[in-house]
């Protein structure tokens, strides 16, 4: 019983990651039809930011991460500004090498500002572990988790609430029905690559203090999130929720029941089982309540 | 037309002994100074294998400048031809093929890792060229390949003394957690085999991916048969995650780690988790804390001072084994001629070699040459290494 708890524990804190990094996903996907591959890339510049704000200059932890998501959230801009948008022919197929390619230049970028070390930051906050019922549950998973929570309600609230959330879903469901009732669809998919980069710069900031930052990181983690994604259905914000905590906790049972040594590859045969019985993902898009 | 003929042919039978007569009298010339000893270094000095690469590359350089300023050896200078493998094997191989054939040098020093030494080895043998291997693989001298020797120590030598600490604890019972790539296969490989001639039984073997960013399953699951020790074999930044783990799931057993991590950087990385860790390390991580008694205190000393003098920065194990190779390699080279044959002989009769790795003694079925000894058990005090007896 203790061991199945620490299991769920660690596949929870595990699947809140991939969770926030694969909303990041689905979130870009929805407004432009666009995998980006340089994600985890953005995941990778979160973590290191942060290490730098507030590893090295010891900025308060609000403000480390609040400089943090800005400034991966201008680089995703940045990136879509000069990558994407000045592509003459944007058929998916080149947008999509385009990303490949840049995950590979942001990665020479992060290898440049921050060599090829391995960093690490000390957690949040350092409570000792909460003890339940004999399984320990770490303060950085609180916190993650907490931190996906607010995250979670909070994009909910704004694609349901607020006039330009819903003016990205609309965007989302139909460019050109949006285009007639006056929505800049150009400005909409601006905001969808500046949340999405956020978001894989929030994933970087709550990942970096349990695991160790380096230039490299990202691709791991992206192609993680991206399975999630496509484990819970491309496109839905529950599904992505999903895909992430299941895949976490698939692979953190994988490894306490079969073996350590499969634990990726119990993840992945999950995904390829789970994409043959359902094609579209658990929720997919066809049945999917959009964002 | 025949007169004209002639006079050409003359005229080229002229400039051709004029130029052999230039040739012979500008080698007359040099006599006096002979003709340099060229060594190749294929190092993985840019890519994920830099920190192992860089150094050697420096240590090389270092060394041959030195012999250089003594006057080379035999009066022949030694001039080295060095390359980037990045770590790649397919690289590596192209790159020895360069150094042969192209720039004819007469041994070769490096790879830095084990996957490049095994991609270059059979050519090695087909050409016959002394070699010297930076890398730690078992498999490299295992079987002897006659041209190929290493400098690096055993993973052999890091598991026996290791397991050696944990006879004299009295411990028992010992889980292992390998990371899932070539060194810690390796060393798996070893920790099981030799487990049984220290009296240990290991009750799990598991093992994590060199990313992995939590592992408290796998300590979870090896929590559950209550073993007295983990050994834990990786290289940064895994052994770091783990060490981190143990302590907030609060495992209080002792934890072995490999001398994979054995740098100041594992510390930095693991924080307050690092204290009470023990590993194995070469001696150059703790060259200030050993007796004046230790054999090869001297020899650690020089190089320290040197690298630091040279380059600015801290010397690594790493840099250390391509600084023996060179070292014995000019050994080897005494005397020698140029001759490929007599290096080899040279090499493997190299005995009670002082070097910065241990103390090197080759033999025609050992050619590694290191003993135990070549390892040093230390324990992670106040973010700093204790040397333990």
């Amino acid at each position: 019983m203790q061991e199945i708890l620490q299991y769920l524990f660690s596949g929870i804190t595990n699947g809140a990651i991939y969770a926030v990094i694969a909303i990041g996903f689905s979130m870009l996907y929805n407004s432009t039809e666009l995998i980006n591959f340089a994600h985890g890339e953005f995941v990778m510049l979160g973590s290191l930011c942060m290490v730098t704000f507030f590893g090295s200059m010891h900025l308060p932890l609000i403000p480390a991460m609040m400089l943090t998501i800005t400034c991966v959230a201008v680089a995703g801009l940045v990136f879509e500004r000069l990558a994407i948008r000045s592509v003459k022919h944007p058929e998916p197929i080149v947008l999509i090498i385009i990303t490949v390619g840049a995950s590979i230049f942001l990665k020479g970028i992060g290898m440049l500002l921050w060599g090829k070390d391995a960093y690490s930051i000390p957690t949040f906050s350092s409570h000792p572990p909460l003890d339940i019922a004999g399984a320990k549950l770490l303060s950085q998973s609180i916190w993650i988790i907490v931190i996906f929570l607010v995250t979670a309600v909070g994009l909910q609230l704004f694609y349901k609430k607020t006039l330009t959330g819903k003016a990205m879903e609309a965007n989302a469901i139909s460019k050109r029905a949006a285009w007639i009732v006056g929505i800049p669809s150009k400005l909409m998919v601006m905001m969808a690559f500046g949340l999405s980069t956020a978001m894989g710069g929030l994933a970087g900031v709550i990942i970096a203090p349990i695991t160790m930052s380096s230039y490299d990181m990202g691709t791991m983690l992206g192609l993680k999130g991206f399975c999630a994604a496509m484990l819970g259905g491309l496109g839905s914000l529950w599904g992505a929720l999903i895909g992430g905590f299941l895949l976490g906790i698939l692979e953190a049972f994988g490894v306490g029941f079969v073996s350590s040594g499969l634990k990726d590859a119990t993840a992945f045969m999950l995904l390829l089982l789970i994409l043959y019985v359902r094609p579209g993902g658990i929720i997919s898009s066809a049945d999917a309540n959009r964002f | 037309m025949l007169e004209v003929n002639r006079n050409r042919s003359m005229k080229i039978i002229f400039s051709i002994i004029a130029i052999t007569c230039l040739l012979f009298t500008s080698t007359a010339f040099s006599a006096s100074e002979k003709k340099p000893y060229k060594i190749g270094g294929i190092f993985a000095v840019t890519g994920p294998a830099s920190f192992l690469g860089d150094p050697e590359k420096k240590s090389m350089e270092m060394v041959v400048d030195q012999i250089n300023a003594n006057g080379g050896i035999d009066g022949h200078m030694l001039e080295a031809v060095i390359y980037d493998t990045e770590g790649d094997p397919g690289k590596a191989n192209l790159l020895a093929t360069k150094l042969i054939n192209k720039d004819n040098v007469i041994a070769i020093i490096g790879p830095s890792t084990t996957p490049t030494t095994l991609a270059v080895m059979p050519k090695i043998q087909k050409m016959k060229i002394p070699f010297i291997s930076c890398a730690a693989g078992n498999k490299i001298v295992q079987p002897i390949n006659p041209w190929v020797f290493k400098t690096a120590q055993s993973d052999i030598l890091a598991v026996a003394a290791i397991y050696k600490n944990l006879k004299s604890k009295n411990i028992k019972k010992i889980a292992i957690v390998s990371v899932g790539n070539a060194f810690g296969e390796s060393g798996k490989e070893q920790l099981l085999a030799q487990a049984a001639d220290f009296g240990l039984t290991i009750t799990k073997s598991e093992t994590f991916g060199a990313k992995d960013t939590d592992m408290t399953a796998q300590l979870t699951k090896i929590r559950q048969d209550n073993p007295e020790a983990i050994v834990c074999w990786g290289t940064n930044p895994g052994p770091a995650v783990l060490a981190k783990n143990m302590q907030q799931l609060g495992l209080d057993i002792p934890l072995f780690q490999s001398h994979g991590v054995a740098s100041p950087k594992f510390i930095a990385l693991a924080g307050s988790a690092a204290e009470g860790i023990m590993l194995p390390t070469g001696k150059i991580l703790v060259a200030a804390l050993l007796p004046d008694s230790d054999p090869q205190k001297e020899t650690l000393n020089a190089y320290v001072t040197d690298y630091g003098k040279k380059y600015n920065a801290a010397v690594s194990g790493f840099g250390g084994y391509a600084y023996d190779a060179v070292k014995i390699l000019a050994a080897a080279l005494k005397n020698s001629n140029g001759d490929k044959e007599k290096i080899r002989k040279a090499l493997e009769s190299t005995k009670n070699y002082v070097g910065v790795s241990g103390i090197f003694n080759f033999s025609k079925t050992d050619h590694n040459g290191l003993s135990p000894k070549a390892f040093v058990m230390v324990k992670i005090n106040n973010g700093t290494w204790e040397l333990l007896k």
